[in-house]
C-alpha cells in the first residue's frame, strides 16, 4: 500500500518550484534584453517579456505552492490587475516618446556581439 | 439594472476575496455599508454604464483571452529567443494597421492586446489607423493583425467583423 498524499505533496512542491524558476529565467532575460537592445523602442519590447510570461509563471508557482486558498485568490487578482494596467502603462510610456518626437531605429540593427563590447569603456 | 447588479456582486466579491472575513458581523456590515456607497456614488456620478460594468460581455472575453494568451506565450518565446542571441539582428518596423474593430471597447481591446504581446507595442492611435512597433519584421503580417482585429471585435459583441 503507497501512501499517495506525501507523494502528491512534494510533486506540488516540486511543480510550484519549476514554475517560479522557470518565470525567474523569464526575467532575466528581460532584463538583460533591456540591457542590450539598442534603442528606446526595442526595450520596451524586452520589458514586455517581464510583464506577461514571467510574471504569470512567478503568479501561477505562487499559486500552486499556496494551494486552494485565499491567497491563491487574492494573487489570481493580483495577475488580472497586472494584466489590465500593465498594457497601459506601456502604451503610456511609448506614445509619451512618440509625441515628443523620438524616433525609433528601423531596418536592420545588430547591436554588438557581447565579447566586443568594452566593459571598461564609459558610456554615456 | 444589470448593471447595478454586476457591479454590486463584483465588489462583494472582491471585499470578501480581500479581506477573508465571513463571520465577524461588525467588519461585514461595514463591507456591505461600502459596497452601498460605492454603488450609490457611481450611480450619481453616471459612471454606471457599458464601459464600466461590461457584465455580458465576460464570456466572450473569456474565451478571447484564452486565444491570447497562447499568443502571448507564443511571441514570448521568439523574443526571448531573439534576445539570448548573441548576435543579434533585429528589423524594428513601424507600421500603420487601417483594420479596426467599429467599436470603442474592441478597438480599445485590439490596441491592448498589441501591446500586451511581447514585440508589438501601440504607439498611436487614430480614428482610423494605429501605428504599432515591431521589433521583428516576422511581427508585421497584416494577416496576423486582422486575425487579431477579428477576435477582438467578435469579444466585443459587433455583429459587423473587420474582413
Amino acid at each position: 500500500m503507497i501512501e499517495w498524499a506525501p507523494i502528491l505533496e512534494v510533486l506540488r512542491h516540486g511543480t510550484a518550484g519549476a514554475f517560479m524558476l522557470v518565470g525567474a529565467l523569464f526575467m532575466l532575460i528581460g532584463s538583460s534584453g533591456v540591457l542590450r537592445l539598442p534603442d528606446f523602442y526595442t526595450r520596451i519590447h524586452a520589458a514586455g517579456i517581464t510583464d506577461t510570461l514571467a510574471t504569470v509563471l512567478l503568479l501561477a508557482g505562487m499559486m500552486i505552492e499556496a494551494g486552494f486558498t485565499q491567497t491563491s485568490a487574492k494573487l489570481a487578482l493580483v495577475g488580472i490587475f497586472l494584466f489590465l494596467t500593465s498594457p497601459t502603462a506601456t502604451h503610456a510610456v511609448a506614445n509619451a516618446a512618440h509625441k515628443a518626437g523620438l524616433k525609433p531605429r528601423l531596418g536592420t540593427v545588430e547591436p554588438p556581439h557581447p565579447r566586443d563590447v568594452d566593459l571598461n569603456e564609459e558610456k554615456s | 439594472m444589470g448593471y447595478i447588479a454586476s457591479l454590486t456582486l463584483m465588489l462583494v466579491a472582491l471585499w470578501l476575496t480581500l479581506s477573508g472575513y465571513f463571520h465577524n458581523q461588525l467588519l461585514l456590515s461595514l463591507g456591505a455599508f461600502s459596497v452601498g456607497i460605492t454603488v450609490v456614488l457611481a450611480l450619481r456620478m453616471r459612471i454606471l454604464d457599458d464601459e464600466s460594468a461590461p457584465y455580458y460581455r465576460i464570456p466572450r472575453l473569456l474565451v478571447y483571452s484564452v486565444w491570447l494568451m497562447v499568443e502571448i506565450v507564443k511571441a514570448n518565446l521568439i523574443v526571448a529567443k531573439t534576445i539570448l542571441r548573441p548576435d543579434m539582428v533585429l528589423t524594428p518596423r513601424m507600421v500603420r494597421i487601417k483594420t479596426l474593430p467599429a467599436s470603442g471597447f474592441g478597438r480599445a481591446l485590439f490596441a491592448n492586446s498589441i501591446t500586451l504581446t511581447p514585440g508589438t507595442v501601440t504607439v498611436d492611435l487614430d480614428s482610423d489607423e494605429i501605428i504599432v512597433h515591431a521589433i521583428l519584421k516576422e511581427m508585421t503580417n497584416k494577416s496576423d493583425f486582422a486575425e487579431m482585429a477579428r477576435r477582438c471585435a467578435w469579444a466585443a459583441g459587433e455583429k459587423e467583423v473587420p474582413a
